[in-house]
């Protein structure tokens, strides 16, 4: 079922933590509430849900408004950050709780709650209590407590917060299969950026109460709409510089701006791999210092100076790392192959659909 | 044997001795004043009729105190966890404060507000509620003494309850109401049968407040505290030690059914007999064994 939200406001005393968000999830979608600690996503979720009362704004499940109905009238399944299992019960009974506020027959509920046990992997754990179990499986018993009486939306906060990393991994992909099977819209709130990315279909970047962007990860990641989602997807190395004859000085850099004024203050943004970094001093025109390499695992990450004292990031895989041989501290040539001209504070859009671009010129060898 | 073992055994040891010291021997001495006189005689100094009414009187006292307490001990309790109000503070300080105050003047006060020198008492008795040397005289200073108890071991429970298991139970469709009674009240059920269960034996044995508050009418005000008193006064120790013990029976096997309510689920062995035990969940060292209650 559709989830839509307009002009969703939420104040609390004086602090404001939603300010007039709007936007649609799909029917059978799954979609990620990115944004940084505070920045109200958990409070769209519970407003959605119904455990906060909006101060301003309306809120439509299956095109009906639910403003007006209670969180146990809106049939929404909601899955706590930290489980929020009855620790009283077993995890049967935690399953089978909402089935028996719904009146189900004894059979009917038995039957599903195994079912459930057998899709969310937890066959034979149907008699232990949340206490005896590892944090996955709680979290996967949180999921088919939410899912049991078949909710209109599930809704899903930091569903994978409390649980290690590796354990995060595999719930993640198991996740994505058990939406593919069930397809149920979700929505679901994360601070971090990888996991919204792999997870869902289309992400919605929060900052501050405020829709930033909202589109699939390759758009959000590839096109960010605001500086703040440019810096907080992913790795960019941003500079500022003021604009001369259409183009952005930043010390030795020059970042082609076609159509800005002149004296106009630019912040331009590049993601680390598009900085090419060589041993060779001529290979490239521009020259920087080596500062550090730090080994990622699946790429190197070099870190290097300009003599005007910017530092910047640089992305490089393995096989290209080792024909370079780098040292610490040796001089390098670099340059900048694509850039973008970012979005200044409070503009929604900068420049039509005038995005990433090669860079031609001085800056290419 | 290396110092930190013999550390530990000592430790132990000495922790045990203390509870033997100054709980079991006492005990025990009582059991056996009473042992000696044999069964026969013990059964009927129970069912002697003015023993036999202060038993039943204190059980039956104790328990409608023990219910109002429950009741309003635990709605107070989720008040002071869970409002912000001015003078909250002052309130939750209140509370201790039948602990505090010796029982004898706990009765005084009671006694001046409910006597007949008061405008309550006084409308009181005309409406055929007597409290002073009447029954609800009793329940009133059993549930003065006794008001701290429910509400102290609920307030830890409460505060470390988690509402986010209530919001899931509202999530799931669960009305309030029902959210209390399925999930917060089993949550804190523990906390709960502890506040009641050491509400009921403290109210068993009070004595101080009731024999100012009720006084000491046969068969009518008298509580087995009283009587117990009144029977040593008059040189008869014998019926004394009789009705003593019942009493401690009572407490005693009511404090062994807490212990087994409020295990956890899962746990094997009730904590009671765990005495080999060297660690506990946490990993801590809990040498000294659980019995004492």
């Amino acid at each position: 079922m559709k989830i839509e939200v307009r002009g969703l406001t939420k104040k609390f005393g004086s602090g404001t933590a939603v300010g007039d968000v709007s936007f649609v999830v799909h029917e059978g979608e799954l979609l990620g509430l990115l944004g940084p600690s505070g920045s109200g996503k958990t409070t769209v979720l519970r407003l959605i849900a119904g455990l906060e009362v909006p101060t301003a704004g309306d809120i439509f499940i299956d095109g009906k408004r639910v403003n007006d109905l209670t969180v146990q009238e809106r049939n929404i399944g909601f899955v706590f950050q930290h489980y929020a299992l009855f620790k009283h019960l077993t995890v049967f009974d935690n399953i089978a709780f909402g089935l028996k506020i719904k009146k189900w027959s004894r059979r009917d509920s038995e039957q599903r709650v195994q079912e459930l046990l057998g899709l969310m992997s937890l066959v034979g754990l149907g008699g232990r209590y949340p206490h005896q179990l590892s944090g996955g499986q709680r979290q996967r018993v949180a999921i088919a407590r939410a899912l049991a009486p078949r909710p209109a939306v599930l809704l899903m906060d930091e569903p994978f917060g409390a649980v290690d990393a590796k354990v995060r991994q595999e719930l993640r992909e198991w996740l994505i299969r058990l939406h593919t099977d069930l397809n149920v819209t979700s929505l679901f709130v994360t601070h971090d950026q990888e996991e919204a990315m792999e997870v869902s279909g289309r992400i919605i970047v929060f900052s501050k109460g405020k829709l930033e962007q909202a589109g699939s990860p390759a758009d959000v990641y590839e096109e960010p709409a605001t500086e703040f989602v440019a810096r907080f997807i992913g790795s960019m190395n941003i500079v500022e510089g003021v604009v001369q004859r259409e183009q952005v000085q930043v010390g030795s850099l020059e970042f082609p701006a076609p159509g800005f004024a002149d004296g106009q203050k630019l912040q331009v943004g590049f993601r680390p791999y598009y900085l090419k970094v060589a041993e060779d001093p001529t290979r490239y025109r521009q020259q920087a210092k080596l500062r550090h390499i730090y080994f990622l695992g699946v790429a190197y990450r070099l870190e290097i100076e300009t003599p005007d004292g910017l530092i910047l990031r640089s992305r490089m895989n393995k096989e290209e790392f080792r024909r370079c041989r780098f040292t610490v501290g040796q001089a390098v040539s670099f340059a900048v192959t694509h850039f973008r001209i970012l979005p200044q504070e409070g503009m929604a859009s900068p420049h039509g659909t005038e995005t990433s671009r090669p860079l031609t010129g001085p800056l290419t060898p | 044997m290396s110092s930190h073992l013999l550390l530990n055994l000592a430790l132990r040891s000495a922790a045990v001795g203390y509870v033997l010291v100054l709980i079991f021997l006492p005990l025990a001495a009582l059991a056996q004043q009473s042992a000696a006189a044999g069964l026969d005689r013990f059964l009927q100094d129970l069912a002697a009729p003015q023993a036999a009414a202060a038993l039943w009187l204190t059980v039956e006292t104790a328990a409608i105190a023990t219910a109002i307490n429950a009741v309003f001990g635990t709605l107070s309790a989720l008040v002071l966890v869970r409002y912000e109000f001015p003078g909250r503070w002052l309130l939750n300080a209140l509370v201790d404060l039948p602990f505090a105050i010796p029982t004898l003047v706990a009765g005084l006060m009671i006694a001046a507000i409910y006597g007949p020198t008061s405008l309550l008492g006084t409308w009181l008795q005309q409406g055929g509620m007597a409290v002073l040397y009447n029954q609800p005289g009793i329940i009133l200073a059993m549930l003065f003494v006794t008001m701290p108890f429910t509400i102290r071991s609920l307030q830890p429970v409460l505060m470390g309850l988690d509402r986010d298991q209530e919001e899931a139970a509202f999530t799931l469709g669960a009305s309030p109401w029902m959210t209390f009674w399925k999930v917060t009240v089993p949550s804190v059920l523990p906390g709960l049968l502890t506040g009641v269960f050491l509400t009921f034996v403290r109210a068993l044995g009070e004595f101080g407040s009731i024999v100012i508050v009720a006084g000491n009418i046969p068969m009518k005000t008298q509580v087995a505290s009283v009587y117990v008193y009144g029977e040593i006064e008059s040189y008869n120790p014998q019926a004394a030690t009789s009705v003593s013990v019942l009493i401690l029976l009572i407490s005693f096997l009511a404090l062994l059914l807490l212990e087994r309510l409020t295990r956890r689920p899962g746990e094997r062995l009730p904590r009671l007999f765990q005495w080999t035990r060297s660690r506990d969940e946490s990993g801590n060292d809990s040498a000294v064994p659980t019995a004492a209650i």
